[in-house]
């Protein structure tokens, strides 16, 4: 990035001269990723759709990414700019790593994403915001890690489950209600879908699993293996056994009262 | 008032390329070998950490014989260049072609500008295709002509005894364990014609393997995994060695898996270990 800079500057994101800002810029925008923490790994996950106003702009975007072998990042704001920011993203941490011959530790590379959403702050002025969540293993810690980001670069590590978008708030109070420290892998793949069909069900700005056209939530999983997405059977699976029982009980599982 | 003395340009570009051979002649040498499923690099080094392989992107390898700060550089450079080029355009439009060519433009200016001294390094670029008929292997010498080359090829010290020697026994279609076999017995031959036997720890080996399920193709081969296939006897009757298998595999039995076996280690240990 450093490199691009000098290079080429204009090629940065950040670098870019603004119009004079005419009423608010219509883009399509991404809405909800979640992400939870289970012992061994980290499971990242994001519905599939993009709005445009109150408009539905694309029904099967993808929005959560590898950002290399071991961590992931899913994002949520201005599609066009996020999708920018990731590759930019994956190339640094790939560069990096090529030049260096190691890989960054985790740590570094969530900082590295928060000085870039930095970098996106005049835009995001403007309303073309970008909110990533980053998920990755840690290697040397041997765990899953979350962080989650503001529109000004501030970075926070989650423990246990957080979301990002529009759908979040919804998202966050289905998890909040169904997260335990000790699931397992599968058990936390159908929380964070649960979570997503909670925020599709609240948010008109996030989509639901969808039968008729069979596009369902995105859902990768990081482990000690690395990065891994789940193929269309697999996800489709979850969304639909979800789905089934939602046909019984339309408002999910039920935590205890007390 | 004095005159400073006369060199014809013959002479003086005659001095530079005896100077920068000599430094290459310095270091040891290296191999780059076709095999079935890819290509191999294979040299003796006694550093861990100094490399001589590695990877430029993701089809596309690098080996270099000479100077250590001077190849780095270009080895750096050619990172650069891959990493700029597929964020503009796309993974796909990076080339070994386009590689090399830089790569000689490079080597050809520095080679023949009088105010700095020539590189004393010869690179190899390699990269890998869909299958062996889109393998390319280019040679750059230290002036800046591009060798296109096929099947196998040695830089460094004792190169052209052993480009002979492989030119004679490599054959198309070879497993990985036969090649790495042959290059280890093309580097051991002395100048003299005698050999000596080189151990595990002292050589360096990387393959470009078209098999791999990552987009990333390049991966070193360390470890048990090394021994292991160097040990595999009489390879040429089993293809036994599909790369991709993890060093984790149990060590006692060499020459189990078919070719394409990828278990999901495989697939984690390719690029963090260095």
């Amino acid at each position: 990035m450093d490199f691009l800079s000098e290079q080429s500057p204009s090629m940065l994101p950040g670098n870019r001269s603004l119009p004079p800002l005419q009423g608010a810029i219509q883009a399509p925008h991404g809405t909800t990723i979640v992400a939870a923490s289970f012992p061994g790994g980290v499971v990242l996950a994001g519905d599939r759709r993009a709005t445009m106003g109150n408009m539905i702009a694309q029904r099967d975007i993808e929005k959560v990414f590898p950002a290399d072998e071991y961590s992931a990042v899913g994002i949520a704001g201005t599609a066009g700019l996020a999708v920018e920011m990731v590759k930019l993203f994956q190339l640094e941490l790939e560069h990096f790593e090529k030049v260096e011959g190691a890989t960054l530790s985790l740590e570094g590379k969530a900082n590295r994403l928060s000085t870039m959403i930095r970098s996106n702050l005049a835009m995001a002025m403007q309303g073309l915001a970008v909110v990533p969540l980053f998920a990755g293993y840690d290697i040397d810690r041997g765990k899953g890690r979350i962080f989650s980001y503001d529109v000004t670069g501030g970075r926070s590590e989650e423990h246990g489950y957080a979301a990002t978008g529009s759908g979040s708030i919804f998202a966050r109070g289905s998890m909040k209600k169904l997260f335990r420290e000790d699931l397992t892998e599968e058990q936390t793949l159908t929380l964070v879908v649960q979570a997503l069909y909670d925020a599709a069900d609240d948010d008109s700005a996030t989509g639901g699993p969808d039968v008729a056209r069979r596009i369902y939530p995105i859902v990768t999983v990081i482990t000690d293996e690395g990065f891994r997405k789940l193929d269309d059977t697999e996800s489709s699976e979850i969304a639909r056994s979800i789905l089934e029982r939602r046909l019984e009980q339309p408002d999910g599982p039920r935590a205890a009262l007390l | 008032m004095s005159t400073p003395f006369y060199v014809s340009p013959q002479q003086a570009m005659a001095d530079r390329a005896e100077y920068a051979r000599k430094g290459i002649a310095r270091g040891r040498s290296l191999v780059v070998l076709q095999f079935a499923d890819g290509i191999v690099f294979v040299g003796e080094n006694p550093s861990r950490a100094l490399h001589k392989f590695s990877e430029i992107y993701d089809r596309i390898g690098f080996a270099a014989a000479g100077k250590y700060n001077e190849y780095e550089n270009l080895r750096i450079g050619g990172v650069r260049y891959a990493d700029l080029r597929g964020y503009t355009y796309d993974r796909d439009d990076v080339t070994a072609r386009g590689l090399a060519n830089v790569y000689a433009q490079t080597l050809g200016t520095i080679f023949s500008s009088a105010a700095e001294k020539p590189y004393e390094v010869e690179l190899v670029v390699a990269e890998v295709g869909a299958g062996p008929e889109g393998d390319q292997i280019y040679r750059l010498p230290h002036d800046g002509s591009i060798v296109d080359e096929h099947g196998s090829v040695a830089v460094g010290g004792n190169a052209e005894q052993i480009s002979s020697f492989l030119d004679q026994r490599h054959r198309d279609g070879m497993s990985l364990a036969e090649a790495l076999k042959l290059a280890v017995q093309a580097l051991s031959r002395e100048a003299n014609g005698n050999e000596r036997e080189i151990p595990a720890e002292r050589l360096e080996v990387a393959v470009l393997d078209r098999t791999r399920p990552q987009q990333r193709k390049f991966k070193r081969i360390v470890g048990r995994q090394l021994t292991r296939l160097l040990d595999a006897d009489g390879a040429g009757a089993t293809p036994t060695d599909a790369p991709s298998d993890s060093e984790t595999e149990d060590a006692g039995s060499p020459g189990t898996e078919t070719p394409g076996t990828v278990t999901p280690d495989s697939d984690a240990d390719g690029s963090a270990k260095e």
